[in-house]
């Protein structure tokens, strides 16, 4: 399947991603609504989180792993890999807000809702013709959207 | 191929999607003896507490075993399996043949020597009957006491208090949540429930519960004297696994199922999988009955596909928790209380009492192998990552994890690269 894979030799850190993702989960889909007003008023979050050590950074978000530590964490049922598809699907309907599934990821990769008792979590832009905005967003292509199965 | 798997635990599901990820010829037989499909057992207390309806309960849409082809016999309690033949028995004489057998039985409420115990007021509550015996119960119920201040008494009597049913905790230990806590963590969390109005007696437990003439609980009397009334007793110290059946199909039984890296019995046709299995323990140098979770899927996601004749080796199971009490988040990984007077262990601590958050990580030879947070509970994951993958922390390593600063850039490189970048190739 294609994942999103992040190259931390080309990252610079400038959080383009995460804004691209906001937008992208929005309500409005306008990056200055969404950053000026639903970040805000309803907790908007990037799937993204960027890590920065000296000069070296990187965005990651969900591997949508093969056998996922979340799923197995999930207690709800929310959390399950499409066997067709291979993404490790969130139904945010039936989360609990537990945060087994913070706890268990050790990827990193699932944050919780700032205001509802949901998790936030990549789900590589399901649904949006251009393929996940944060690669598309990306302006050193430090984000390639691939498949390298093997 | 004909697979028959029995329990009704999230063990089951994993089977399930294991086997199918490389078998989707087989006929999957699988047996519960709860009338439901398998459903998310911790939210029992979410459904007492009325935070969830009963329709949220279920693990998988009913959709799911369509799908993937499962026959589900609910209802039905399997009485005997027999190795040689292949078989099982269920509870009303029919007999069920399989190729591959997993037995997931999980485990059964532990019930101390307790007089007055027997009786009726006197309940358990580790599944969905239980709840919804309580559900009804704390319509017309005032009091109740709680036996046991882990993980289960605890959300069993955050719930009942949600109902609006006055209710006292018994933990025999000098403090709760002894297992996945420490001292501090427990303090916070028993701060919580006390601001809330809960009442923690601790170190003391159930000396005998007192009964009227017409054989109803009235009180308990606790081994420091006091006299507690109540309409109920729930007894929630834990489960021990539920071997039974397995140990009259005379497979090999310690204090779980013992269990191969490939999570199977003693019989090669047979596998076992979660609470009832005695299965390799990622920290630990021996197999254990570790009920938990995530165990149980992975240890059923693991025996699927090795029923399914991929060789799979177990990993291991690695001890975690996530609870939270009124809003105050908790999470325990790993080792958490170093065993006294083994050499090697390191702890970093950071206790906040104003803000309510505690940072304890534990390390042992070079590496991190557990941790407690609790209120700051967002960078758990990344704490995890250095636990399971054994990595071996330099200097600078441990230095931002004593910080609170796990990162996945303090991975070694080239493992990061394996992980988040691999079979790069720059096309451009």
């Amino acid at each position: 399947m294609k994942r999103v894979y992040p190259n931390r030799e080309y990252c610079i850190g400038c959080h383009l991603c995460e804004l691209a993702c906001i937008t992208a989960h929005s309500e409005s889909g306008d990056l200055i609504i969404a950053y000026t007003q639903e970040r805000e008023a309803a907790g908007l979050s990037p799937c993204k989180k960027i890590f920065q050590k000296g000069s070296e950074c990187v965005a990651i978000s969900c591997r949508h792993c093969d056998d996922p530590s979340c799923v197995a964490a999930c207690i709800s049922g929310a959390l399950h890999k499409d066997p067709e598809t291979g993404e490790t699907v969130y139904d945010r309907g039936k989360c609990v807000g537990c945060w087994s599934c913070l706890m268990a990821c050790p990827y990193g990769a699932i944050r919780r809702h700032p205001v509802e008792s949901k998790i936030v979590k990549c789900d590589l832009c399901r649904g949006r013709e251009e393929g996940p905005a944060c690669v598309q967003a990306c302006p050193n292509q430090a984000l390639k959207y691939e498949d390298r199965d093997e | 191929m004909k697979y028959v798997l029995i329990g009704n635990g999230v063990a089951t599901i994993g089977a399930i999607e294991g086997i199918r990820k490389h078998d989707r010829q087989g006929r999957i037989v699988a047996i519960g003896s709860e009338a439901s499909a398998p459903y998310g057992r911790p939210l029992i207390s979410y459904l007492l507490a009325g935070k969830i309806s009963p329709d949220q309960l279920a693990l998988r849409p009913d959709e799911f075993y369509r799908k993937s082809d499962v026959e589900l016999r609910l209802g039905t309690t399997v009485s005997a399996i027999d190795c040689a033949a292949r078989t099982v028995t269920t509870s009303t004489g029919e007999k069920i043949d399989y190729d591959r057998l997993l037995v997931s039985t999980g485990g059964k409420p532990f019930t101390p020597p307790i007089r007055g115990a027997d009786g009726p007021d006197v309940y358990n509550f580790t599944n969905l009957d239980h709840a919804q015996t309580m559900i009804s119960l704390a319509k017309d119920i005032q009091k109740a006491v709680v036996v046991g201040g882990g993980l289960i008494g605890l959300k069993a009597a955050e719930s009942l208090f949600d109902r609006g049913v006055e209710v006292s905790i018994l933990e025999l230990s000098p403090r709760i949540l002894s297992l996945a806590f420490d001292a501090n963590a427990a303090r916070l969390a028993a701060r919580r429930l006390d601001e809330v109005g809960l009442s923690v007696h601790c170190g003391v437990t159930a000396q005998h519960i007192d009964r009227d003439a017409a054989g109803r609980v009235r009180g308990v009397k606790c081994t420091d004297g006091t006299y507690i009334p109540t309409e109920i007793v729930v007894i929630a110290i834990g489960v021990v696994p539920n071997t039974d059946l397995a140990e009259a199909a005379g497979l090999r039984v310690d204090r779980g199922i013992v269990v191969d890296d490939l999570m199977r019995t003693s019989d090669e046709n047979v596998f076992a999988a979660g609470d009832v299995a005695q299965a390799k323990d990622l920290l630990h140098d021996e197999n254990r009955v570790v009920p938990i979770w995530t165990n149980a899927y992975s240890q059923g996601y693991c025996a699927g596909k090795n029923m399914a004749s991929r060789a799979t080796p177990y990993i291991g199971g690695l001890a975690m928790n996530s609870i939270s009490f009124y809003g105050l988040p908790t999470i325990s990984v790993g080792t958490v209380n170093p065993p006294e007077g083994e050499e090697g262990y390191d702890v970093e601590a950071s206790l906040d009492e104003r803000k309510q958050t505690y940072r304890k990580l534990v390390f042992h030879d070079n590496r991190l192998v557990g941790y407690v947070l609790v209120g700051d509970i967002d960078q758990a994951g990344l704490y995890t990552s250095f636990i399971k993958f054994q990595l071996n922390l330099t200097p600078e390593m441990r230095q931002s994890l004593s910080q609170g600063h796990p990162d996945v850039l303090l991975w070694p490189d080239r493992f990061f690269d394996d992980t988040w970048n691999p079979n790069w190739v720059d096309k451009d």
